[in-house]
Formats: structure tokens, C-alpha cells, sequence
């Protein structure tokens, strides 16, 4: 579960102040299917990072599982990121000199696990998305959308209990962004907590909440379509 | 991550810029190739001129007119200096009963012509003593006669380069030659033996050393070269020798008396600092080669900001991309190390083969050090740019900043 309390994000651009997030407060479930939406420079960029451990809040709380992880120290958010988080983005961010099947082990041998492990969860991962056949792939020789499958098993290969996105269909035609989306959501129906960031109401629409941003503060929460 | 996880996702990302890896990998052979070759050729130069005087034999002491202060340096002249005789030697052989053998050496330059044909050679006067104790051997004929010393004789021994240049094929026993205005009968032909002390023995004519002091009018001999029956009694012979020409020389010290040891000893720390020198420089273009894996390794790091940012992303700590980065730097350093390794035993064999004389092995301090220095400086040229990689902040690395 992930609580927010107050949570406020400031960054020093020269000798001013921007207020990325102010005063967010918010409660999402364990396997809750949230859409964060608002215009370019409303902040929900920095509060997909800060829920995913990459950035920290300058003010406020974030409470993971229970846990204040806000301010914990750099190595220690790094192992949250291991176990509990995975980031699909927008440009997939695939190792281009390695194979899909070394994508999908990249965080497990980041984590130090042992080969034979790798390799078998790293063949249902892949099996999971559909891309078995693509194994030994390259990703300049995948297409976008299967690019995007192979990012979304890198994501979930190590079982984590939080699923981030963002703007996972913004790099790809519509047949292939729908095709993402509902992966992403069969792995919400698996239990994952899905939170989904994008500019496309078509697809927030589908979320079981939508969390409106506005100047960095939440302009509707809640909002179910 | 562990070390070989490590290895092989370095070993990718090398792979992934072949080019800029192979000019990194040469840049850093040839810092080390250039060390192991270099050294080698100090090395070389070293034990040629060690080999060269242990050819004279060891037991050798070599006695010229003038006064050094510390033995074993050349000398410099100064003060007044009686000249070294034939007389002088007589009074050796007689007094000194450790010498074996002693032969006088004057040595000048001068015309040899036989018939139309003519070249400018050097002249050794000497006595039938020089051919045991500089080892030369007699091809044809036969070597200087044993005539007293103060005899001359219009006799000439010549060395194999020149009776090829004087006679061609004809036999030159007995034949009339020139040497500057004075004529001589040829009695015999030196074998083959080529550079020795930097004198071509092969170029050379050798007539009795009265002959030559006078040719030349010259009222001292150049050397004195005594052979002592043991390497052990060499100290004492030295003193004797010493004493019998002070005597002469109204209480005067004004010969030097150098052993192999001493000459040696000279060149010994001569061209050990030649060696140095030659290491020094290497250690340059070694050096350069750790700056050029530096430089490589930045480029890197800014060129894969966003994969140092998904690796953030994917959970990796920073001691981890400061690890994933410094294996890469010390692969390329190491690979370039063994590969220079390769060239520089590689080109020293070709330089041993090419001149057999120079033993040109590089010894083994520098290939160590070498080896060390080029681990070392992908370790340490690579820490900047892997720290900078640990550093980067994940958000702003993901987004390629």
C-alpha cells in the first residue's frame, strides 16, 4: 500500500524556486489500477519518480508497505527499486547491444541472483508477454510494441508489488498502445498495483481511478469513470 | 553482480564500440610494448658490452699514460705525464712475476696501399704477446715475429676485410704493401672477428709496435694490456704493477691501471641509466595511454547516461555502476597490457634475431612493472569517469541529462 501524507517536491532551477508537488496527499491499495493525468509541467512525471524511489520529496511523507522510505538513503532506495518496483517508460529503455532475453535478466543479475534462477524466470517472464519466439533478439530488431512487452517482463521479472508507467503507449502506433495496455492491465488483474502516467484520456479512461494534476497539486482524485 | 556477470556486461559494451575499444587497446600496447622493447634494448646494450669485455678474459688489467682520480672512468689528462715505454714493460715482465702475459699497444691511422689499390685503416704495434691476450686466431700464415722489443720489423699482419679490399682472391703472403711512407711484407692474415671494442678487427694491420711508434713518432705506447695468471691475484698485480711505474717515474703516479672490473663497473652503471632513461620514456607513452582510457571511459558514461539511468532504475546502488564501470576501464587496460605484452617480446625477438650480438631480453622489473602500471592506470584512469557514472542522478540520467 502506498500512503502519502503532505508530500511536497521543490526543485532550484538558477535562484528560483519550482514547485513541482505541493501538499499531495493520497492512498493507493495493493493492486489498484490508478491513471495519473494533467497537462505537460503539472508534476505527475516527478510523482511517478518519487513513487518509485528515484527521487525523493522535499517535504511530507511516503509511506511504502508501511515503511517511511522517503527519506531513506540512496543504496537503501535502490533495494526498494529492486524488490518492490517496476518501470516501464515511454522510450523502453532496452539495452540495445543486448538480447530480450539479457534485458529481462538485467535486473536479476543487477540483484545477484544465480543463473539457472535468471533463466527460468526470465523464460516465463518472456513467455508471459507473448515473446518467447523473440528471445534471442535484439531490440533494433523487435518491433515498438514488442520492444515495449519486453520492458513491460523486464518490469515484473523480479515480483514486484508495484507496476509504474510512463506514458507506455506514448512511442507507439494505437493498435500496439492497446495491445500494451491490456498486458499491463492483466498484470494488474495478477495483483500488481498498476499506476499509469499518460496525456491520453482513451487510456486513462480504462484505469479504476483517475488522479488529476494541476500545478502540482491533485485537481480531482478518485474521479472513476 | 557478480565478478563474471560483471565481466560479461562489460565485455558487450566493448564489443559494442569495436573500433574505439581496438584504438583504446592500442593506444595502451603500445605504452607497455614500448616499455618491455625499450628496456630491452638497455638490457641489450648491457650485456654486449659485458659480453664484449669478458671476451678479453678477466684477468686482464689495461695500463694507459695519465691520471684519473677514481679508477674506472676515462681518464683526464693533466699534470705532466712521462710517456709510457717498451722499457717500461721490460721492467714489468721482469719485476712483476704475476704477469703472464703483457703486450704493448700503440695504435695509429694511416694509408695501406698494394699496388694501385688503397685504403685508410688502423694501425696496431704490438708483439706476439697480443695474439693470447686480445684471443685473436691466425688464418694464413703466421703472426708478428719474436724479435726483441726494441727491433722493429718491417713485417705486417692485416685482418680479413682488408686483404680482401687490398688482394681481392690473391694470396698476399710475402707481398709488398705501403703503409704511409714505409713499406712491409705481408707474413700473415688475421682470422674473421669482427667488431671488437669498437674496432672492426677486420680492418686492421698489425706490425711490431717499434715499427709502429716510429711510423707514427710517437714516444709513448697507447696501452699496456697484462694478462695476470688468476682473476684473484688481479688486485695485487695492480699495486705491483703501480709500484714498478712509479719507480720509473721519479715517484710519480701518473699511469692508470684499469681491471675488467672497474671498465665494467663504468659502463655497468652507464648504460643502467640508459636503461632507465629508455623506461622513462615508455613510462610516458604509458601514461598517455591511461589518460586516452580515461577519456574513453567519459565518453562512455556520457554517451550511456540513460542506461546508467535504467540501471538506477532497475535497482542497481551506485557502488554497482561505479563497479560495472571500473571493470570495463580495467579489461580495456589489462587486454591492452597483455597485448603490448605480445609486441614488445614479439619485437625484442625480432631485434635479437635481427642483431645476435645485442641480447635484447627485457628484464623482468620492467615487464612487471608494465603489466602493474597498465592495471593500475585503468584503475585509476577509470575511477573518474566511473564515479561520475555512480553519481548521476537516476531521473535526470533516464532522460538522457
Amino acid at each position: 500500500m502506498i500512503e502519502l501524507r503532505g508530500l511536497t517536491r521543490h526543485f532550484r532551477v538558477g535562484d528560483q524556486t519550482v514547485r513541482a508537488l505541493q501538499d499531495v496527499s493520497l492512498t493507493i491499495p495493493d493492486g489498484d489500477y490508478l491513471a495519473l493525468m494533467g497537462p505537460s509541467g503539472s508534476g505527475k512525471s516527478t510523482l511517478l519518480h518519487i513513487l518509485g524511489c528515484l527521487d525523493r520529496p522535499t517535504g511530507g511523507m511516503y509511506a511504502l508497505d508501511g515503511r517511511e522510505v522517503g527519506s531513506l538513503p540512496e543504496n537503501e532506495l535502490a533495494a526498494v527499486r529492486s524488490r518492490k518496483i517496476g518501470f516501464v517508460f515511454q522510450f523502453f529503455h532496452l539495452v540495445p547491444r543486448l538480447t530480450a532475453a539479457e534485458n529481462v535478466e538485467l535486473p536479476m543479475v543487477l540483484a545477484g541472483m544465480r543463473p539457472a534462477e535468471r533463466r527460468a524466470r526470465m523464460t516465463k517472464a518472456l513467455a508471459a508477454v507473448g515473446l518467447t519466439d523473440r528471445a534471442a533478439h535484439r531490440p533494433d530488431q523487435l518491433s515498438g510494441g514488442q520492444r515495449q512487452r519486453v520492458a513491460i517482463a523486464r518490469a515484473t521479472v523480479m515480483g514486484p508489488s508495484i507496476l509504474l508507467a510512463d506514458e507506455p503507449t506514448g512511442n507507439l502506433d494505437r493498435a500496439s498502445g492497446h495491445e500494451i495496455i491490456e498486458l499491463l492491465e492483466r498484470m494488474n488483474g495478477g495483483g500488481l498495483t498498476l499506476v499509469v502516467v499518460t496525456h491520453d484520456p482513451e487510456v486513462g479512461q480504462r484505469a479504476r481511478h483517475i488522479l488529476k494534476l494541476v500545478d502540482g497539486r491533485i485537481a480531482s482524485d478518485g474521479g472513476s469513470p | 553482480m557478480s565478478l563474471g556477470d560483471l565481466m560479461a556486461f562489460a565485455w558487450r559494451a566493448l564489443r559494442g564500440h569495436r573500433l574505439r575499444t581496438i584504438l583504446t587497446l592500442l593506444g595502451m600496447s603500445i605504452g607497455v610494448g614500448a616499455v618491455v622493447l625499450l628496456t630491452a634494448l638497455g638490457e641489450g646494450a648491457r650485456g654486449y658490452v659485458t659480453n664484449e669485455f669478458m671476451a678479453l678474459g678477466s684477468n686482464l688489467l689495461i695500463v694507459l699514460p695519465g691520471k684519473t682520480e677514481t679508477t674506472g672512468n676515462a681518464p683526464i689528462l693533466g699534470g705532466t705525464i712521462r710517456p709510457m715505454t717498451l722499457e717500461d714493460c721490460e721492467a714489468i715482465q721482469r719485476r712483476v712475476p704475476r704477469v703472464r702475459r703483457l703486450a704493448p699497444l700503440s695504435v695509429g691511422s694511416a694509408r695501406v696501399g698494394y699496388g694501385e689499390r688503397r685504403r685508410e685503416v688502423t694501425v696496431l704495434g704490438s708483439t706476439p704477446e697480443l695474439l693470447p691476450v686480445r684471443h685473436l686466431e691466425i688464418a694464413v700464415g703466421r703472426f708478428l715475429p719474436d724479435v726483441d722489443l726494441d727491433r722493429g720489423a718491417p713485417v705486417a699482419v692485416i685482418g680479413r676485410t682488408l686483404q680482401e679490399e687490398l688482394f681481392g682472391g690473391a694470396n698476399p703472403l710475402g707481398q709488398p704493401i705501403r703503409i704511409g711512407d714505409w713499406r712491409f711484407r705481408v707474413v700473415g692474415v688475421m682470422a674473421a672477428k669482427g667488431q671488437s671494442l669498437g674496432l672492426n678487427m677486420d680492418d686492421v694491420v698489425i706490425v711490431p709496435v717499434t715499427s709502429s711508434m716510429r711510423l707514427f713518432n710517437q714516444p709513448s705506447l697507447f696501452r699496456i694490456l697484462i694478462e695476470v695468471g688468476a682473476h684473484s691475484e688481479i688486485d695485487q698485480a695492480r699495486r705491483e704493477v703501480l709500484g714498478v711505474l712509479r719507480e720509473r717515474h721519479e715517484g710519480e703516479e701518473d699511469v692508470t691501471v684499469l681491471t675488467q672490473d672497474s671498465v665494467l663497473g663504468a659502463f655497468d652503471r652507464i648504460l643502467g641509466a640508459l636503461t632507465l632513461a629508455l623506461a622513462g620514456i615508455a613510462a610516458i607513452s604509458l601514461s598517455v595511454a591511461g589518460i586516452g582510457i580515461m577519456n574513453v571511459m567519459l565518453v562512455s558514461v556520457s554517451e550511456r547516461t540513460p542506461e546508467v539511468g535504467l540501471l538506477k532504475a532497475l535497482g542497481a546502488p551506485p557502488r554497482q555502476i561505479l563497479k560495472v564501470f571500473l571493470v570495463e576501464a580495467v579489461m580495456l587496460s589489462a587486454a591492452g597490457g597483455l597485448l603490448g605484452l605480445l609486441i614488445g617480446y614479439l619485437g625484442s625477438s625480432i631485434l635479437s634475431r635481427a642483431f645476435p650480438a645485442l641480447p635484447a631480453h627485457p628484464p623482468a622489473w620492467a615487464v612487471s612493472a608494465a603489466v602493474i602500471v597498465s592495471l593500475l592506470a585503468g584503475g585509476l584512469f577509470g575511477v573518474l569517469p566511473a564515479r561520475r557514472a555512480a553519481r548521476l542522478d537516476p531521473v535526470l540520467a533516464l532522460a538522457g541529462r
